[in-house]
Protein backbone atom coordinates (compact mmCIF):
# COMPACT_ATOMS: atom_id res chain seq x y z
CA UNK A 1 0.00 0.00 0.00
CA UNK A 2 3.14 2.11 1.01
CA UNK A 3 4.39 1.23 -2.62
CA UNK A 4 2.52 3.59 -4.89
CA UNK A 5 5.46 4.78 -7.59
CA UNK A 6 6.25 8.01 -5.34
CA UNK A 7 7.38 6.75 -2.18
CA UNK A 8 5.02 8.99 0.15
CA UNK A 9 4.39 7.43 3.09
CA UNK A 10 0.52 7.57 3.17
CA UNK A 11 -1.02 6.90 6.37
CA UNK A 12 -3.25 4.23 6.47
CA UNK A 13 -4.29 1.87 9.60
CA UNK A 14 -0.54 1.01 9.92
CA UNK A 15 -0.68 4.13 11.90
CA UNK A 16 -2.70 3.02 14.61
CA UNK A 17 -0.65 0.11 15.14
CA UNK A 18 2.24 -0.20 17.51
CA UNK A 19 5.58 -2.37 18.50
CA UNK A 20 5.25 -3.76 21.97
CA UNK A 21 7.11 -1.38 24.47
CA UNK A 22 7.19 -4.83 26.52
CA UNK A 23 5.23 -7.67 26.77
CA UNK A 24 3.73 -9.48 30.47
CA UNK A 25 2.93 -12.59 30.15
CA UNK A 26 2.36 -12.73 26.44
CA UNK A 27 0.43 -9.66 26.70
CA UNK A 28 1.41 -6.24 24.47
CA UNK A 29 1.73 -3.66 26.47
CA UNK A 30 2.13 -0.65 23.97
CA UNK A 31 2.18 3.21 23.74
CA UNK A 32 -1.41 3.62 23.38
CA UNK A 33 -1.81 1.36 26.63
CA UNK A 34 0.65 3.78 28.57
CA UNK A 35 -0.99 6.67 27.52
CA UNK A 36 -3.98 5.50 28.90
CA UNK A 37 -2.74 5.05 31.79
CA UNK A 38 -0.92 8.50 31.66
CA UNK A 39 -4.13 9.66 30.88
CA UNK A 40 -5.86 8.46 34.25
CA UNK A 41 -2.10 9.87 35.90
CA UNK A 42 -3.11 13.36 34.18
CA UNK A 43 -7.13 13.60 35.26
CA UNK A 44 -6.37 12.23 39.13
CA UNK A 45 -3.39 14.29 39.37
CA UNK A 46 -4.63 17.53 38.06
CA UNK A 47 -8.08 17.39 40.15
CA UNK A 48 -6.16 15.44 43.01
CA UNK A 49 -4.16 19.11 43.12
CA UNK A 50 -7.43 20.93 42.47
CA UNK A 51 -9.67 19.32 45.02
CA UNK A 52 -7.46 16.99 47.62
CA UNK A 53 -7.54 19.96 50.24
CA UNK A 54 -10.38 22.71 48.46
CA UNK A 55 -10.85 26.04 50.18
CA UNK A 56 -13.89 27.94 50.67
CA UNK A 57 -11.78 30.76 48.98
CA UNK A 58 -10.32 28.88 46.32
CA UNK A 59 -6.65 28.90 44.73
CA UNK A 60 -6.41 29.18 40.91
CA UNK A 61 -5.96 25.61 40.77
CA UNK A 62 -8.96 25.25 42.53
CA UNK A 63 -10.96 27.43 40.39
CA UNK A 64 -10.01 25.84 37.15
CA UNK A 65 -11.18 21.98 38.49
CA UNK A 66 -14.26 23.75 39.53
CA UNK A 67 -15.11 25.91 36.58
CA UNK A 68 -14.68 22.26 34.18
CA UNK A 69 -16.52 21.00 37.29
CA UNK A 70 -19.36 23.19 36.97
CA UNK A 71 -19.28 23.19 33.31
CA UNK A 72 -20.51 18.66 33.34
CA UNK A 73 -22.29 19.03 36.50
CA UNK A 74 -24.25 21.88 36.01
CA UNK A 75 -24.28 22.41 31.73
CA UNK A 76 -24.73 18.76 31.29
CA UNK A 77 -26.00 16.61 33.99
CA UNK A 78 -28.62 18.93 35.72
CA UNK A 79 -29.25 20.19 31.85
CA UNK A 80 -30.48 16.96 30.77
CA UNK A 81 -31.74 14.80 33.99
CA UNK A 82 -32.29 17.74 36.18
CA UNK A 83 -30.66 18.50 39.58
CA UNK A 84 -32.42 15.85 42.05
CA UNK A 85 -32.50 13.14 39.60
CA UNK A 86 -29.06 14.00 38.06
CA UNK A 87 -26.81 14.35 41.11
CA UNK A 88 -26.20 10.81 41.37
CA UNK A 89 -24.71 10.00 37.87
CA UNK A 90 -22.48 13.18 38.22
CA UNK A 91 -19.31 11.61 39.07
CA UNK A 92 -19.64 9.03 36.02
CA UNK A 93 -20.18 11.93 34.02
CA UNK A 94 -17.56 13.96 35.33
CA UNK A 95 -14.73 10.98 35.37
CA UNK A 96 -16.27 10.31 31.40
CA UNK A 97 -15.67 13.86 30.61
CA UNK A 98 -12.17 14.81 31.32
CA UNK A 99 -11.11 10.76 30.84
CA UNK A 100 -12.33 11.21 27.15
CA UNK A 101 -10.98 14.54 26.75
CA UNK A 102 -7.55 14.04 27.85
CA UNK A 103 -7.48 10.73 25.91
CA UNK A 104 -8.50 13.12 23.24
CA UNK A 105 -5.75 15.33 23.37
CA UNK A 106 -3.03 13.27 23.06
CA UNK A 107 -3.80 13.72 19.63
CA UNK A 108 -2.31 17.21 19.87
CA UNK A 109 0.70 16.72 22.70
CA UNK A 110 4.14 16.37 21.29
CA UNK A 111 5.95 13.09 21.46
CA UNK A 112 2.70 11.57 22.46
CA UNK A 113 0.81 12.91 19.20
CA UNK A 114 -2.14 10.31 19.44
CA UNK A 115 -5.56 10.05 20.30
CA UNK A 116 -6.00 7.17 22.84
CA UNK A 117 -9.89 7.01 21.69
CA UNK A 118 -8.82 6.27 17.78
CA UNK A 119 -8.31 2.85 19.77
CA UNK A 120 -11.37 1.15 19.25
CA UNK A 121 -11.04 -0.72 22.55
CA UNK A 122 -11.11 2.52 25.27
CA UNK A 123 -14.60 3.94 23.47
CA UNK A 124 -16.21 0.60 23.45
CA UNK A 125 -15.33 -0.03 27.34
CA UNK A 126 -16.67 3.47 27.93
CA UNK A 127 -19.73 2.75 25.89
CA UNK A 128 -20.13 -0.05 27.30
CA UNK A 129 -20.16 1.36 31.04
CA UNK A 130 -22.68 3.43 29.73
CA UNK A 131 -24.94 0.78 28.48
CA UNK A 132 -24.83 -1.12 31.23
CA UNK A 133 -26.03 1.75 33.46
CA UNK A 134 -28.70 2.79 31.43
CA UNK A 135 -29.84 -0.81 30.57
CA UNK A 136 -29.73 -2.03 34.45
CA UNK A 137 -31.80 1.50 35.26
CA UNK A 138 -34.12 0.84 33.00
CA UNK A 139 -35.06 -2.88 34.27
CA UNK A 140 -34.60 -1.69 38.16
CA UNK A 141 -36.66 1.46 36.84
CA UNK A 142 -39.76 -0.12 34.55
CA UNK A 143 -39.37 -3.59 35.64
CA UNK A 144 -39.39 -6.54 32.74
CA UNK A 145 -42.39 -5.67 30.92
CA UNK A 146 -41.72 -1.79 31.43
CA UNK A 147 -38.31 -2.29 29.80
CA UNK A 148 -39.61 -3.24 27.08
CA UNK A 149 -42.16 -0.99 26.71
CA UNK A 150 -38.91 1.33 27.40
CA UNK A 151 -36.58 0.27 25.12
CA UNK A 152 -39.79 -0.23 21.91
CA UNK A 153 -41.24 3.11 22.34
CA UNK A 154 -44.18 1.30 22.45
CA UNK A 155 -47.37 3.71 22.07
CA UNK A 156 -50.58 2.07 21.24
CA UNK A 157 -51.70 5.29 19.75
CA UNK A 158 -49.54 4.06 16.69
CA UNK A 159 -51.79 1.22 15.62
CA UNK A 160 -50.91 -0.97 12.67
CA UNK A 161 -47.22 0.71 12.29
CA UNK A 162 -46.78 -0.33 16.13
CA UNK A 163 -44.78 -3.98 15.67
CA UNK A 164 -42.56 -2.19 13.11
CA UNK A 165 -41.78 0.42 15.15
CA UNK A 166 -40.98 -2.00 17.75
CA UNK A 167 -38.50 -3.56 15.71
CA UNK A 168 -36.59 -0.84 14.85
CA UNK A 169 -37.10 0.84 17.89
CA UNK A 170 -35.47 -2.54 20.08
CA UNK A 171 -32.75 -2.33 17.94
CA UNK A 172 -31.84 1.08 17.68
CA UNK A 173 -31.84 1.69 21.09
CA UNK A 174 -30.06 -2.36 22.44
CA UNK A 175 -27.92 -2.93 19.34
CA UNK A 176 -27.36 0.32 17.69
CA UNK A 177 -26.83 2.91 20.36
CA UNK A 178 -24.31 1.29 21.89
CA UNK A 179 -22.06 0.76 18.79
CA UNK A 180 -22.83 4.28 17.41
CA UNK A 181 -22.41 6.03 20.85
CA UNK A 182 -18.48 4.29 20.73
CA UNK A 183 -18.09 4.45 17.24
CA UNK A 184 -19.16 8.30 17.03
CA UNK A 185 -15.99 9.09 19.40
CA UNK A 186 -13.60 6.20 17.61
CA UNK A 187 -13.85 7.74 14.56
CA UNK A 188 -13.86 11.16 14.93
CA UNK A 189 -10.52 10.96 16.51
CA UNK A 190 -9.37 8.02 14.01
CA UNK A 191 -10.04 10.29 11.26
CA UNK A 192 -8.70 13.10 13.23
CA UNK A 193 -5.24 11.55 13.68
CA UNK A 194 -5.31 10.25 9.71
CA UNK A 195 -5.30 14.10 8.64
CA UNK A 196 -2.78 15.18 11.07
CA UNK A 197 -0.58 12.30 10.17
CA UNK A 198 -1.82 12.99 6.53
CA UNK A 199 -0.29 16.80 6.16
CA UNK A 200 2.25 16.57 8.71
CA UNK A 201 3.95 13.90 7.16
CA UNK A 202 3.41 15.65 3.39
CA UNK A 203 4.92 19.06 4.74
CA UNK A 204 7.80 17.32 5.40
CA UNK A 205 7.56 14.60 2.12
CA UNK A 206 7.87 17.60 -0.05
CA UNK A 207 10.29 20.02 1.45
CA UNK A 208 12.44 19.77 -1.73
CA UNK A 209 12.78 21.59 -4.93
CA UNK A 210 9.36 22.74 -6.70
CA UNK A 211 7.33 21.12 -3.92
CA UNK A 212 8.33 23.33 -1.45
CA UNK A 213 5.51 26.26 -1.53
CA UNK A 214 3.34 23.10 -1.26
CA UNK A 215 4.96 21.75 1.56
CA UNK A 216 4.46 25.35 2.81
CA UNK A 217 0.39 24.76 2.39
CA UNK A 218 0.41 21.68 4.32
CA UNK A 219 2.21 22.69 7.25
CA UNK A 220 -0.19 25.58 7.29
CA UNK A 221 -2.93 22.90 7.30
CA UNK A 222 -1.36 21.16 9.89
CA UNK A 223 -1.24 23.78 12.23
CA UNK A 224 -4.72 24.49 11.07
CA UNK A 225 -5.88 21.02 11.50
CA UNK A 226 -3.99 20.70 14.89
CA UNK A 227 -6.53 23.81 15.87
CA UNK A 228 -9.96 21.81 14.08
CA UNK A 229 -8.49 18.93 16.06
CA UNK A 230 -8.42 20.40 19.57
CA UNK A 231 -11.85 21.33 19.11
CA UNK A 232 -13.24 18.74 18.01
CA UNK A 233 -11.47 16.80 20.79
CA UNK A 234 -13.64 18.88 23.46
CA UNK A 235 -16.51 18.34 21.60
CA UNK A 236 -16.33 14.93 21.14
CA UNK A 237 -15.92 14.46 24.77
CA UNK A 238 -18.81 16.54 25.13
CA UNK A 239 -20.70 14.90 22.78
CA UNK A 240 -20.01 11.66 24.27
CA UNK A 241 -21.28 12.79 27.63
CA UNK A 242 -24.47 14.23 26.59
CA UNK A 243 -25.47 11.08 24.90
CA UNK A 244 -24.72 8.91 27.72
CA UNK A 245 -27.02 11.62 30.06
CA UNK A 246 -29.67 11.57 27.53
CA UNK A 247 -29.63 7.24 27.57
CA UNK A 248 -30.07 7.47 31.37
CA UNK A 249 -32.92 10.05 31.08
CA UNK A 250 -34.43 8.17 28.80
CA UNK A 251 -34.31 5.41 30.91
CA UNK A 252 -35.80 7.22 33.86
CA UNK A 253 -38.42 8.74 31.62
CA UNK A 254 -41.75 6.98 32.43
CA UNK A 255 -43.07 5.80 29.12
CA UNK A 256 -46.38 7.43 27.40
CA UNK B 1 -7.44 0.31 -2.69
CA UNK B 2 -10.77 -0.63 -1.86
CA UNK B 3 -9.74 -4.01 -2.11
CA UNK B 4 -7.00 -3.33 -0.32
CA UNK B 5 -9.18 -2.06 3.04
CA UNK B 6 -11.41 -4.99 2.60
CA UNK B 7 -8.59 -7.10 2.65
CA UNK B 8 -7.14 -5.10 5.97
CA UNK B 9 -10.12 -5.04 7.50
CA UNK B 10 -10.94 -9.01 7.49
CA UNK B 11 -7.11 -9.27 8.23
CA UNK B 12 -7.06 -10.17 12.10
CA UNK B 13 -4.93 -7.83 13.51
CA UNK B 14 -5.48 -4.83 11.17
CA UNK B 15 -9.20 -4.26 11.65
CA UNK B 16 -9.92 -0.98 14.13
CA UNK B 17 -13.26 -1.84 14.86
CA UNK B 18 -12.36 -4.95 16.60
CA UNK B 19 -11.45 -3.96 20.25
CA UNK B 20 -8.10 -5.93 21.38
CA UNK B 21 -8.34 -7.30 24.54
CA UNK B 22 -5.54 -6.33 26.34
CA UNK B 23 -6.87 -2.84 25.42
CA UNK B 24 -10.38 -3.39 27.22
CA UNK B 25 -8.08 -4.37 29.62
CA UNK B 26 -6.37 -1.53 30.39
CA UNK B 27 -9.16 1.47 29.30
CA UNK B 28 -11.25 -0.29 31.84
CA UNK B 29 -8.51 -0.12 34.47
CA UNK B 30 -7.69 3.17 33.40
CA UNK B 31 -10.84 5.12 33.58
CA UNK B 32 -12.14 3.04 36.87
CA UNK B 33 -9.45 4.22 38.41
CA UNK B 34 -10.82 7.85 37.28
CA UNK B 35 -14.09 7.08 38.40
CA UNK B 36 -13.50 5.69 41.93
CA UNK B 37 -11.16 8.63 42.91
CA UNK B 38 -13.67 10.86 41.66
CA UNK B 39 -16.98 9.57 43.02
CA UNK B 40 -15.03 8.50 46.39
CA UNK B 41 -13.03 10.99 47.42
CA UNK B 42 -12.80 13.90 45.29
CA UNK B 43 -16.16 14.89 44.69
CA UNK B 44 -17.20 14.46 48.04
CA UNK B 45 -14.65 16.80 48.65
CA UNK B 46 -15.14 20.00 46.41
CA UNK B 47 -19.43 19.61 47.06
CA UNK B 48 -18.82 19.69 50.91
CA UNK B 49 -16.83 22.94 50.01
CA UNK B 50 -19.21 23.92 47.42
CA UNK B 51 -22.11 23.98 50.28
CA UNK B 52 -19.96 25.65 52.71
CA UNK B 53 -18.88 28.28 50.17
CA UNK B 54 -22.94 28.88 49.05
CA UNK B 55 -23.70 29.06 52.81
CA UNK B 56 -20.63 30.98 53.53
CA UNK B 57 -21.96 33.87 50.65
CA UNK B 58 -25.84 33.22 51.76
CA UNK B 59 -24.63 33.68 55.47
CA UNK B 60 -23.31 37.03 54.59
CA UNK B 61 -25.73 37.96 52.54
CA UNK B 62 -28.70 36.92 55.81
CA UNK B 63 -25.82 38.97 57.70
CA UNK B 64 -25.72 42.10 55.57
CA UNK B 65 -29.46 42.23 55.82
CA UNK B 66 -29.91 41.38 59.43
CA UNK B 67 -27.25 45.03 59.79
CA UNK B 68 -29.50 47.17 57.16
CA UNK B 69 -32.48 46.16 59.29
CA UNK B 70 -30.73 46.91 61.94
CA UNK B 71 -29.38 50.15 60.80
CA UNK B 72 -32.65 51.06 59.56
CA UNK B 73 -34.50 50.28 63.13
CA UNK B 74 -31.75 52.41 64.94
CA UNK B 75 -31.97 55.32 62.34
CA UNK B 76 -35.99 55.73 62.92
CA UNK B 77 -34.68 55.19 66.64
CA UNK B 78 -32.71 58.27 66.43
CA UNK B 79 -35.24 60.47 64.40
CA UNK B 80 -37.70 59.63 67.07
CA UNK B 81 -35.78 60.64 69.91
CA UNK B 82 -34.54 63.83 67.76
CA UNK B 83 -38.32 64.78 67.49
CA UNK B 84 -39.38 63.96 70.57
CA UNK B 85 -36.73 66.31 71.56
CA UNK B 86 -37.63 68.81 69.14
CA UNK B 87 -40.99 68.69 70.66
CA UNK B 88 -39.76 68.34 74.27
CA UNK B 89 -37.28 71.47 73.77
CA UNK B 90 -40.57 73.17 71.63
CA UNK B 91 -42.59 72.57 74.99
CA UNK B 92 -40.39 73.58 77.20
CA UNK B 93 -40.09 76.79 75.54
CA UNK B 94 -43.73 77.47 75.23
CA UNK B 95 -43.90 76.35 79.22
CA UNK B 96 -40.82 78.99 79.97
CA UNK B 97 -42.41 81.76 78.02
CA UNK B 98 -45.97 80.69 80.32
CA UNK B 99 -43.96 81.24 83.14
CA UNK B 100 -42.00 83.22 82.71
CA UNK B 101 -45.57 85.93 81.78
CA UNK B 102 -46.98 84.65 84.39
CA UNK B 103 -43.86 85.11 87.21
CA UNK B 104 -43.77 88.84 85.58
CA UNK B 105 -47.52 89.04 86.20
CA UNK B 106 -47.16 87.93 89.61
CA UNK B 107 -44.21 90.17 90.13
CA UNK B 108 -45.72 93.46 89.13
CA UNK B 109 -48.82 92.36 91.07
CA UNK B 110 -46.63 91.94 93.98
CA UNK B 111 -44.89 95.55 93.15
CA UNK B 112 -48.41 97.09 93.19
CA UNK B 113 -49.17 95.41 96.00
CA UNK B 114 -46.05 96.55 97.85
CA UNK B 115 -46.11 99.84 96.56
CA UNK B 116 -50.18 100.41 98.43
CA UNK B 117 -48.61 98.95 100.96
CA UNK B 118 -46.50 101.16 101.70
CA UNK B 119 -48.22 103.90 100.63
CA UNK B 120 -51.23 102.99 102.65
CA UNK B 121 -48.46 102.73 105.87
CA UNK B 122 -46.87 106.45 105.03
CA UNK B 123 -50.30 107.78 105.03
CA UNK B 124 -51.30 106.43 108.37
CA UNK B 125 -48.03 107.49 109.48
CA UNK B 126 -48.56 110.49 108.70
CA UNK B 127 -52.43 110.37 110.16
CA UNK B 128 -50.79 109.18 113.16
CA UNK B 129 -47.93 112.01 113.14
CA UNK B 130 -50.78 114.56 112.52
CA UNK B 131 -52.85 113.44 115.66
CA UNK B 132 -50.37 113.20 117.59
CA UNK B 133 -48.65 116.41 116.95
CA UNK B 134 -52.61 117.92 117.07
CA UNK B 135 -52.50 115.97 120.43
CA UNK B 136 -49.70 117.62 121.54
CA UNK B 137 -50.73 121.35 120.06
CA UNK B 138 -54.10 120.71 121.93
CA UNK B 139 -51.97 120.45 125.32
CA UNK B 140 -49.67 122.98 124.04
CA UNK B 141 -52.61 125.21 123.70
CA UNK B 142 -54.55 124.59 126.84
CA UNK B 143 -51.09 125.01 128.82
CA UNK B 144 -50.78 128.70 126.73
CA UNK B 145 -54.49 129.41 127.48
CA UNK B 146 -53.67 128.93 131.33
CA UNK B 147 -50.58 130.75 131.15
CA UNK B 148 -52.21 133.60 128.92
CA UNK B 149 -55.06 133.36 131.13
CA UNK B 150 -52.90 133.95 134.48
CA UNK B 151 -50.73 136.45 132.91
CA UNK B 152 -53.89 138.43 132.16
CA UNK B 153 -55.30 138.29 135.78
CA UNK B 154 -51.81 139.23 137.06
CA UNK B 155 -51.62 142.51 135.00
CA UNK B 156 -54.20 145.53 134.28
CA UNK B 157 -55.87 144.45 131.06
CA UNK B 158 -56.49 148.31 130.39
CA UNK B 159 -53.74 149.55 129.69
CA UNK B 160 -53.58 149.01 126.14
CA UNK B 161 -49.65 149.33 125.74
CA UNK B 162 -49.35 146.83 127.95
CA UNK B 163 -52.07 144.64 126.63
CA UNK B 164 -50.61 145.15 123.48
CA UNK B 165 -47.02 144.25 124.49
CA UNK B 166 -48.45 141.30 126.84
CA UNK B 167 -50.08 139.79 123.20
CA UNK B 168 -46.64 140.74 121.52
CA UNK B 169 -44.55 138.61 124.02
CA UNK B 170 -47.20 136.16 123.93
CA UNK B 171 -46.84 135.61 119.99
CA UNK B 172 -43.01 135.92 120.17
CA UNK B 173 -42.99 133.22 123.18
CA UNK B 174 -45.08 131.09 120.73
CA UNK B 175 -42.71 132.20 118.10
CA UNK B 176 -39.47 130.72 120.48
CA UNK B 177 -41.31 127.51 121.01
CA UNK B 178 -41.69 126.75 117.20
CA UNK B 179 -38.46 127.68 116.90
CA UNK B 180 -37.30 125.43 119.42
CA UNK B 181 -39.74 122.43 118.40
CA UNK B 182 -37.96 122.65 114.84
Amino acid sequence: MADNGCGFPAPGLHSFLFQPLFTVGGYEFNKVMLLALITTLVVVGFFWTAFAKPKVVPGKLQMVGEAGYDFVRRGIVYETLGKREGEKYVPLMVSLFFFVWIMNIWSVIPLAQFPVSSIIAFPVVLALIVYVVWVSLTFKKHGFVGFFKNVTGYDKSLGAVLPLVMVIEFFSNLIVRPFTHAVRLFANMFAGHLMLVMFTVASWYLLNGAMIPAAGVSFVMTIVMILFELFVQAVQAYVFVLLACSYIQGALAEHH
Amino acid sequence: MIANLVQLASGEEQNPLVPPGPELLVGTIAFAIVFIVFWKKLLPNINKVLEERREAIEGGIEKAEAAQTEAQSVLEQYKAQLAEARHEAARLRQEALEQGTALKEELRAEGQRQREEIIAAGHAQIEADRKAASQALRQDVGKLATDLAGKLVGESLEDHARQSRTIDRFLDELEEKAEAAR
